[in-house]
């Protein structure tokens, strides 16, 4: 390869690597992507942060160790008739890179407790949302928005179709060509998503009603487990409208990679419209909306009886 | 009187015994058992190592192609337990059981026949273990952590928690046995403090195996009656907890990280001064700080449960507790790098392997401080850059090691030379595959994919497929090592001198090679400047 090819696949990887390592905000993950994404809340910035922030202080720390020991490989070989020597102690030495990793070590554990702490309070939530995991679906029940109760919005939300008849074992149906609109949503979309205000502190209730599943939108910044008998608690202020895809995290059985999330966030205005529609749904008797949370609670006890023999 | 009581089973002290039933079913000699659990152990990885090529043909590109999602859980799960269970482990065992008596000049472990007992229930342990995969049912497939109440829907619960109580008693029984040994068999003069690093780190190692497989016995007896018998231990519908189990079970299993990576401490800390012809740096240093790791290894357990959902309090204990680790951790490399400094260095393969060790365990630890902040956890946790994280500290770091004592140890056992040639080509397909295998898992992670997933998003097509050619070719690099071991014990004309290299201390290079049957049947004098830590009272 010329110069010139290495200098222009050079310019051609810095550029792929700057726009992996960006600051885009991503819905969803990119081909080639390098680094986490920065998230669309509040609080997502601080695992963002923190990751970079710990990266660069090991790169660092890699650099000095590994560098001096290429530095002792290449001085100190014996082809190059290099004679050992005889020390193997020096106290002073050992009390600096000692202390140095412990100063580190403390900043690091300040940013860190000052990200967890805010993490940690979920006072002064303007909607609260609560989060069942199944095996393998999530239920949304809407519980209050804006100081009221909200009555019998709630709905199941699993795998779209088409991924579902792509992802089948010789299924034959390609993976690429799953999309909506310009995205690849393959496994990473849903019948029904969770749809939720902007500029909002939502807390979100989690619990399951099977095995555990963690629920993980990364762009909220966070993944918590859904527990049977436990209720969790977390909170996310999404700040820009728009689609954000995340997946259960924590092993829950065959269809563990077959159950999506997806968070629709609109303007509180078009939120208010789409909660008002749910809810004269459900108001009105026989209506589809009541059907599908008259069929929850029933599901949740399928899944929950039968322990053994169900997966196999 | 103890002279006496040896005085009768004199007659086979004179070589092995010729019939192959009474020499390998019977033996209650450490070099043979040693043996034997090597072999076992290199028979694990390599059925372990097919469950990992079956894995990463299933994820080179997106898509089911070859088998159900059911079948794939089962597969991560059997992979793990065998790594852990059947080759890591049982391989330090074996190096343990080769080389503590060589190295402390005793004629054998304490207690032989128990040795014999605690190798022969393993192979019926992972005869029981794989077994479940040919049943109906299927094989264990809630992840090897086992968590209830997944773990409590599968069929093979009951087979897997023998086989894990067997492996328990085994891992038992061969750490008393350690102990036992490190602490009554060492030859006049070896002081404690003059012990080679790697048979600190095994006594270290035992006392951790002893405190914690007890545990993992519990967790799991508590999962056989939740499903047979009606208890509720972990069963919130009966007053039972499933995060319970979780605290116990990583009681157990962050002690038992350590287990599998001490001893490969160890190994480096011999091979690293014998090719840099200079005693190590830091004898006691690097003795405190295994000790201080395994210390510290009892009170992070809940670092891997960040997610659960545990009370602020704990998670900020958990997360500075964990980051302490990386300060004995840093010493121990610091001094790596310190005893090559100012050395006369070769780089034969055990040399190799030992460089890249310290270099790639290096940068798992560096992911590990990452996955100590919890705030960072909270996206990190039960993604591939965790997947990377472990493999980078268990593959590149304990395989690694193994590989290295393997070949820094040949010579002395089989009394030839491995050929330095396919070693080092061995070495560097296995360094690069490797890194091509494990590093883009860091970026898989971080981009959103879990783990324990059989399919994904063509998002993340690119660097699976990566991933898996790299996992092929380090998995053939693997047959290599193979044919390097099968032709050295056997083909290679080239005989190994009794020091076998230039700048080897310790007892062990003082026997002759091959090792004979029996040794130090008379102490031997400890000559202070024969051992490999230089001035340890300075």
């Amino acid at each position: 390869m010329t110069s010139g090819g290495i200098r222009r696949s050079f310019t051609a990887a810095a550029t792929l690597a700057l726009a992996s390592f960006g600051s885009v905000v991503h819905a969803a993950p990119g081909p080639w992507q390098l680094n986490m994404e920065r998230g669309a809340s509040t609080w997502s910035q601080v695992p963002y942060h923190l990751n970079n922030i710990s990266l660069a202080v090991c790169t660092v720390i890699g650099i000095l160790v590994f560098g001096a020991m290429f530095i002792a490989m290449f001085r100190f070989r014996k082809s190059r008739g290099a004679v050992a020597e005889k020390w193997s102690h020096n106290t002073m030495v050992e009390v600096v890179w000692t202390t140095i990793p412990v100063i580190i070590l403390v900043v690091l554990a300040y940013l860190a407790t000052g990200g967890l702490t805010s993490w940690a309070d979920t006072t002064g939530s303007q909607m609260t949302v609560k989060v069942t995991g199944f095996q393998w679906k999530w239920r949304y029940d809407y519980v209050d928005y804006m100081g009221k109760s909200i009555d019998k919005v709630s709905f199941m939300s699993k795998l779209d179709s088409q991924s579902n008849q792509t992802r089948q074992l010789d299924s034959g149906m390609d993976p690429y060509a799953v999309k909506v609109g310009d995205e690849s949503t393959y496994l990473l979309d849903v019948d029904k998503p969770l749809v939720v205000p902007v500029d909002t502190k939502i807390r979100f209730v989690i619990t399951s009603g099977d095995v555990i599943h963690s629920w993980w939108v990364p762009a909220t910044g966070w993944k918590i487990d859904a527990i049977p008998g436990i209720i969790n608690a977390a909170w996310a202020n999404f700040q820009t409208p728009g689609t954000y895809r995340g997946q259960c995290a924590e092993l829950c059985g065959q269809d563990h990679g077959f159950m999506p999330i997806v968070v629709v966030v609109k303007s509180k205005a078009d939120f208010a419209t789409w909660l008002a529609g749910q809810e004269a749904q459900s108001a009105a008797p026989a209506a589809p909306a009541g059907a599908s949370t008259a069929a929850a609670p029933q599901s949740a006890q399928v899944a929950t009886v039968p322990v053994s023999g169900k997966q196999g | 009187m103890s002279y006496a009581a040896t005085h009768d089973q004199h007659d086979d002290h004179h070589g092995a015994p010729k019939g192959f039933f009474q020499r390998w079913c019977m033996s209650t000699n450490h070099k043979d058992i040693g043996t034997l659990y090597l072999i076992f152990a290199l028979t694990m990885f390599f059925i372990g190592g097919s469950f990992a090529m079956l894995i990463r043909a299933e994820l080179f590109k997106p898509g089911l192609q070859l088998m159900q999602p059911y079948f794939f859980n089962q597969l991560t799960t059997m992979h793990a337990l065998v790594m852990i269970f059947g080759a890591i482990m049982p391989a330090f065992v074996g190096l343990g059981n080769w080389m503590i008596p060589l190295m402390v000049g005793a004629p054998d472990m304490a207690l032989p026949r128990m040795n014999n007992l605690s190798f022969w229930i393993l192979p019926f342990a992972f005869v029981l273990l794989l077994s479940t995969l040919f049943l109906p049912g299927g094989g264990p497939a809630g992840g090897w952590t086992m968590y209830p109440p997944l773990s409590l829907q599968s069929d093979s619960l009951a087979y897997v928690v023998f086989a894990v109580h067997l492996m328990g008693i085994s891992s038992i029984m061969g750490a008393i046995n350690i102990i036992a040994t490190i602490l009554n068999m060492r030859a006049p003069g070896m002081d404690l403090l003059k012990m080679p690093v790697f048979v600190w780190s095994w006594l270290i190692t035992a006392f951790l195996l002893i405190a914690v497989m007890p545990v993992l016995a519990g967790a799991v007896t508590m999962l056989l009656t939740d499903k047979y018998f009606g208890t509720n231990f972990f069963n919130p519908g009966g007053g039972g907890d499933p995060v319970l189990y979780q605290h116990i079970f990583w009681f157990f299993g962050h002690p038992e990280v350590y287990i599998m990576i001490l001893p490969a401490f160890g190994i480096i800390s011999e091979i690293v001064p014998t090719f840099a012809r200079k005693p190590i740096f830091g004898y006691k240093a690097m003795v405190f700080a295994i000790a201080c790791i395994a210390f510290l290894s009892f009170i992070v357990w809940a670092h891997h449960m960040f997610a659960v959902g545990l009370p602020l309090g704990a998670e900020i204990f958990f997360m500075y507790a964990t980051m302490l680790i990386s300060v004995p951790t840093g010493v121990k490399v610091f001094n790596w790098v310190a005893t090559m400094w100012g050395g006369s260095m070769t780089f034969e393969t055990p040399m190799l392997f030992a460089i890249a060790f310290i270099i790639l365990f290096t940068i798992g630890g560096f992911s590990g401080l990452m996955l100590a902040l919890v705030p960072a956890d909270f996206q990190y946790h039960d993604t591939y850059f965790v997947v990377a994280h472990f493999h980078y500290v268990l593959v590149t770091g304990a395989l690694f090691a193994i590989i290295a004592a393997a070949y820094y140890w040949m010579p002395k056992w089989t009394g030839n030379m491995y050929n330095e040639f396919w070693g080092k080509v061995h070495f560097w397909n296995s360094v690069i595959w490797v890194n091509v295998l494990f590093f883009p898992q860091h970026f898989l992670g971080l981009a959103g994919m879990p783990r324990r997933i059989p399919d994904y998003n063509v998002a993340f097509a690119n660097f699976n497929m990566i991933s898996s050619i790299g996992g092929f070719l380090f998995g053939a690099s693997q047959l290599i090592f193979l044919g390097v071991l099968i032709h050295c014990a056997f083909f290679s004309k080239k005989k190994a001198t009794d020091r076998v290299w230039e700048g080897a201390k310790g007892l062990e290079w003082t026997v002759p090679s091959p090792a004979p049957h029996h040794t130090f049947e008379m102490p031997p004098v400890i000559h202070d400047d024969e051992l490999a830590h230089g001035h340890v009272n300075d």
